[in-house]
């Protein structure tokens, strides 16, 4: 493994060049020194060739798109246009300040303005706030919509049902807003159990939150019904769009029973999901609940955009320091307006043939609990032959594609399935890398019944062999020490 | 089409497979009433030569810092960015690469998320660092959301010199979860402090330096809230600052949180951030967010892989400690890298060219007639002008001088008379005359 940066310190060693200070002010005079830091502060002191060595060869241990496949269910890893990383660095971009006058960010409003425009068309909601930073900050600000939309009606809600195979974010999104969480189970499809979801309605439902097409992948059939019994006891529905790259072009959600939705732009438009974020996690709503939307909005008048605060007192507030991750926005508007109206449509269809594809290929290898209905944009396969017949788990054929230059599915997600791999290829593979993936999956499974141990040992040729989570819970290690 | 691999007789070939004759077949589970049209969206199709040219123009109607002497802070700050920094956040390993929940290839981003967390703790005096949240506001709200938990308690104090935007974030954070927030003034002495602080209290929050660029009394302020029976404090803070100013550890906070975005982070009109939360280990199951733990391989050899997840939304789902996900990894990146590059000498250079260059500009502004510090507290890098004229008019007449002086006061709803202003080392001598005399003819 690479030595820690702080391993490679040298006293005195220097990576940056700074213009000498040219005012004559002392800094023992500018605070009493009781103020002043007594503490030594231990950063490394290393070169520019040393920093640059470092992480380059930490970044050789990454697998990342370009380097090969990345089917991680529910992620949609697909490719990042290079455009938007180029044109995102402009200064003129890069460098304003929120809180400059709107007349010196004309640019940048009208930006955002046309994204929120496109977001709400191709969604069919009435408006999208682009202030939600993730997925999950989204649930947060729709759940708040939905509340103050019960609060101003004088509803006295609590509760909102999620299917089991709801992503954790949405039960933890529900205790953060004070509802209770009310899990149905699905039925025998994969879908809702409408049953059950009749039985968990009642005058205390606020909403139903669901994925569409939900975490198997399959478009919920029943959605005109489910919607009908929520509204019928005034209760809102909420749509997860983590899987919206099912839907571009095919259909709006706000046509088909949903109120209020958040969009993963580090999912469906193509920004880089950056190790772990920035992402950014819009909402539409529909007409009535404009005037709930985060403040503030982007508004045009007489030709000039500005920040619009007049719905101030109806809004659920702020939920960022300022209008959420433009540099996340800019490149998706920039990927919008790259696909076009035809683009659109052929994202999502080549997302569910590529999905369908894989499904096919590998059911007679792998147990795929949900085959009999067509996935959209991903499917859930599971482990379970290979484990009931020779004893190797999911874990373990997850770690043995790693193996093989590509990165494992999301696996044990959803619940719902046991043994579950999460299969989304994304539409931007080739016909040729998925038949490498099959092929990979097809000697896996060979080698479960041929040599259990091999998988069980893997991952064999990555930059460091099975890594041991417990001990990293048992004995707590989570700073360097020099 | 863009981005797409297949070939129309790749999708046929594929088609064919799955068994079906063309694309809507597989749409069979959506009631054809919803289907779409052809082209239901979106005006037309750029190529890459015509959205760079159409995004040129757009872009050119924003004036920069690089265009413009700019003094705004309030939060985030025009810091210099080596150009290492930006080199490594674009290479596509770490920035098209997700949640290192494959360990084995993800070393990459575990290992400088460790040294990220070795390097928070280091600046705070803390013992854990989280991977980071979303910026400052959420990290302060998620701190209260963590003291709450700890203590069980519900009555979280805010000093009101706290940075109204966290306030407004804060508010929206725990309105659900029952915790009463109250706002006291601690501007002229701490009795008000005192006397709300009890039994009662989860926490106080306290920023430093505060909203006006004011230091606060951290000290004495530590007392009073240990003197109520559990309550934690919380410190806010500006990581430059901590080069020079007091550790938290120092003032014995116990959660230590701030926005993260001027360690190496361009300003990217307000987005992405990334704040950071740092705490003692005794409070390390309350956290929220991701955490590294250093490990070992199946060979014995060091490695890394996420700890405590436990806490997490995707096990813990109604049970974690918070619903964060996604955060704001590649900012935590710059971060790192950035930290490297400064190294110890130059994160202090950085901090006391930063707040000599603000001393004398605010010498020099209290020296013009009809111009003063809003107070004498001693400040950091920013600090707060009561101006003669709005400060909303000032701002508007010095675009013509190509000069951005800071930010009016009035749309936190206090005086109109009251100018932020923020100083780097990025400001020459020059930079900062420049002001002067432009404040001096208006
Ligand atoms: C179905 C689903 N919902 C919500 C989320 C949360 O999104 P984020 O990570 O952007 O907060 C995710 C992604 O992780 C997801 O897959």
């Amino acid at each position: 493994m690479p030595k820690t940066i702080f391993e490679k310190h040298s006293d005195n060693r220097r990576g940056y060049t700074l213009p000498a200070n040219d005012v004559d002010t002392k800094l023992e005079n500018c605070f009493p020194e009781n103020f002043r830091r007594k503490q030594e502060l231990k950063l490394p002191e290393v070169s520019e060739l040393d920093v640059m060595r470092h992480f380059i060869e930490l970044s050789h241990m990454n697998h990342f798109i370009e380097k090969g496949f990345y089917p991680l269910g529910s992620c949609t890893m697909k490719y990042n246009p290079k455009i938007s990383e180029e044109l995102v660095r402009n200064p003129s971009i890069a460098n304003i300040h929120p809180l400059q006058p709107e007349n010196t960010v004309q640019g940048a409003l009208e930006i955002l303005f046309e994204l929120q425009n496109m977001l709400s068309e191709i969604s069919g909601f009435a408006k999208a706030s682009l202030q939600p930073v993730a997925g999950a900050q989204g649930e947060f600000t729709g759940l708040k919509i939905i509340k103050a939309y019960h609060a101003t009606k004088g509803n006295k809600k609590n509760q909102i049902i999620l299917p089991d195979s709801a992503h954790g974010t949405n039960p933890a999104s529900v205790k953060m807003v004070g509802y209770e969480v009310v899990e149905i189970p699905s039925n025998e499809r994969g879908m809702v159990d409408i049953k059950a979801l009749r039985e968990a309605v009642n005058e205390k439902t606020a909403g139903f939150m669901l994925t569409n097409p939900n975490t198997l992948g399959i478009f919920e059939a029943q959605i005109e019904e489910i919607s009908k019994i929520i509204h019928d006891v005034d209760g809102l529905m909420y749509m997860d769009g983590a899987n919206f790259n099912a839907l571009l072009g095919i259909v709006k959600p706000g046509e088909i029973g949903f109120d209020v939705m958040h969009y993963n732009l580090h999912k469906t438009f193509a920004t880089p999901h950056g190790g772990g974020g920035p992402g950014s996690g819009p909402i539409g709503v529909r007409k009535d609940l404009v005037k709930f939307l985060p403040v503030p909005m982007v508004n045009r008048k007489d030709g000039k955009f500005f920040w619009d605060y007049s719905h101030k007192n109806t809004s659920i507030g702020k939920i960022h320091s300022f209008y959420g991750n433009f540099a996340v926005n800019v490149r998706a508007y920039i990927y919008l307006k790259m696909l076009g109206p035809k683009g659109l449509k052929r994202v999502s269809e080549n997302a569910v043939i590529n999905a369908n594809y894989l499904m096919k290929k590998l059911q007679a290898h792998y147990l795929v609990p949900f085959k009999d209905e067509y996935c959209m944009h991903e499917f859930v396969a599971s482990g379970k032959w290979q484990k009931d017949k020779t004893g190797v788990k999911t874990l373990d054929i997850a770690k043995r594609l790693l193996d093989k230059g590509i990165h494992a599915p999301t696996i044990y997600f959803p619940l719902i399935v046991s043994e579950a791999m999460m299969i989304e290829p994304t539409e931007t593979e080739s016909k040729e890398t998925l038949d490498e993936f099959i092929e990979a999956m097809v000697d896996i499974a060979a080698e479960a019944v041929n040599s259990p141990e091999t998988l069980k040992e893997a991952p064999l040729n990555t930059p460091v062999r099975r890594v041991d989570d417990t001990k990293a819970v048992r004995e707590l290690n989570v700073k360097f020490e020099w | 089409m863009p981005f797409i691999s297949n070939t129309n007789k790749e999708r046929q070939e594929m088609l064919a497979a799955i068994g079906v004759e063309n694309f809507s077949q597989l749409l069979k589970n959506i009631p054809e009433k919803f289907l779409l049209q052809e082209d239901c969206c979106l005006e037309k199709q750029y190529s890459e030569l015509e959205i760079s040219r159409k995004y040129a123009k757009l872009a050119a109607k924003n004036i920069s810092a690089n265009e413009i002497n700019a003094f705004l802070g309030g939060g985030i700050y025009d810091h210099f960015i080596p150009a290492a920094v930006d080199h490594i956040i674009q290479r596509p390993e770490f920035h098209s690469a997700y949640t290192p929940y494959q360990a084995e290839v993800s070393q990459g981003t575990l290992q400088y998320i460790y040294e990220y967390q070795t390097m928070i703790c280091e600046l705070t005096g803390m013992e854990i660092s989280n991977a980071g949240l979303y910026d400052g506001a959420t990290a302060t709200a998620e701190a209260v959301l963590m003291a709450a938990r700890k203590t069980k308690k519900n009555k979280a104090i805010l000093a009101n010199s706290l940075n109204p935007l966290y306030r407004q974030i804060v508010s929206v954070y725990t309105e659900g979860m029952d915790i009463e927030l109250i706002d006291v003034d601690i501007e002229d002495n701490l009795q008000k402090l005192a006397e709300t602080s009890d039994n009662d209290t989860a926490c106080v929050v306290v920023q430093t330096p505060n909203f006006f660029g004011n230091l606060e009394d951290m000290a004495a302020i530590e007392k009073i809230t240990h003197s109520a029976k559990k309550a934690l404090f919380i410190a806010v803070v500006d990581p430059i600052s901590l080069a020079v100013l007091n550790s938290p550890a120092e003032y014995k906070a116990d959660i230590v949180v701030g926005e993260g975005q001027a360690l190496g982070n361009h300003t990217n009109y307000g987005g992405p951030l990334f704040g950071f939360l740092a705490t003692h280990q005794k409070l390390a199951r309350t956290m929220p967010g991701r955490i590294v733990g250093a490990t070992e391989d199946a060979n014995g050899t060091r490695a890394y892989a996420l700890t405590l997840q436990a806490r997490e939304q995707h096990i813990r789902r109604a049970k974690a400690t918070s619903n964060i996900c996604s955060n704001d990894a590649l900012c935590t990146l710059a971060a790192t890298v950035y930290m490297s590059l400064m190294g110890p000498k130059g994160l202090q250079e950085v901090a006391t060219q930063s707040a000599t260059k603000a001393h004398y500009l605010a010498t020099k502004i209290a020296e013009l007639p009809n111009y003063k510090l809003m107070s004498n507290k001693p400040f950091f890098k920013e600090f707060t002008v009561k101006t003669p004229l709005p400060a909303k008019k000032i701002i508007t007449k010095l675009v013509d001088y190509d000069i951005l002086p800071g930010i009016s006061l009035e749309q936190f709803g206090l005086e109109e008379n009251l100018l932020l202003i923020a100083v780097t080392e990025k400001k020459s001598k020059t930079n900062l005359d420049e002001l002067v005399a432009a404040l001096k003819e208006v």
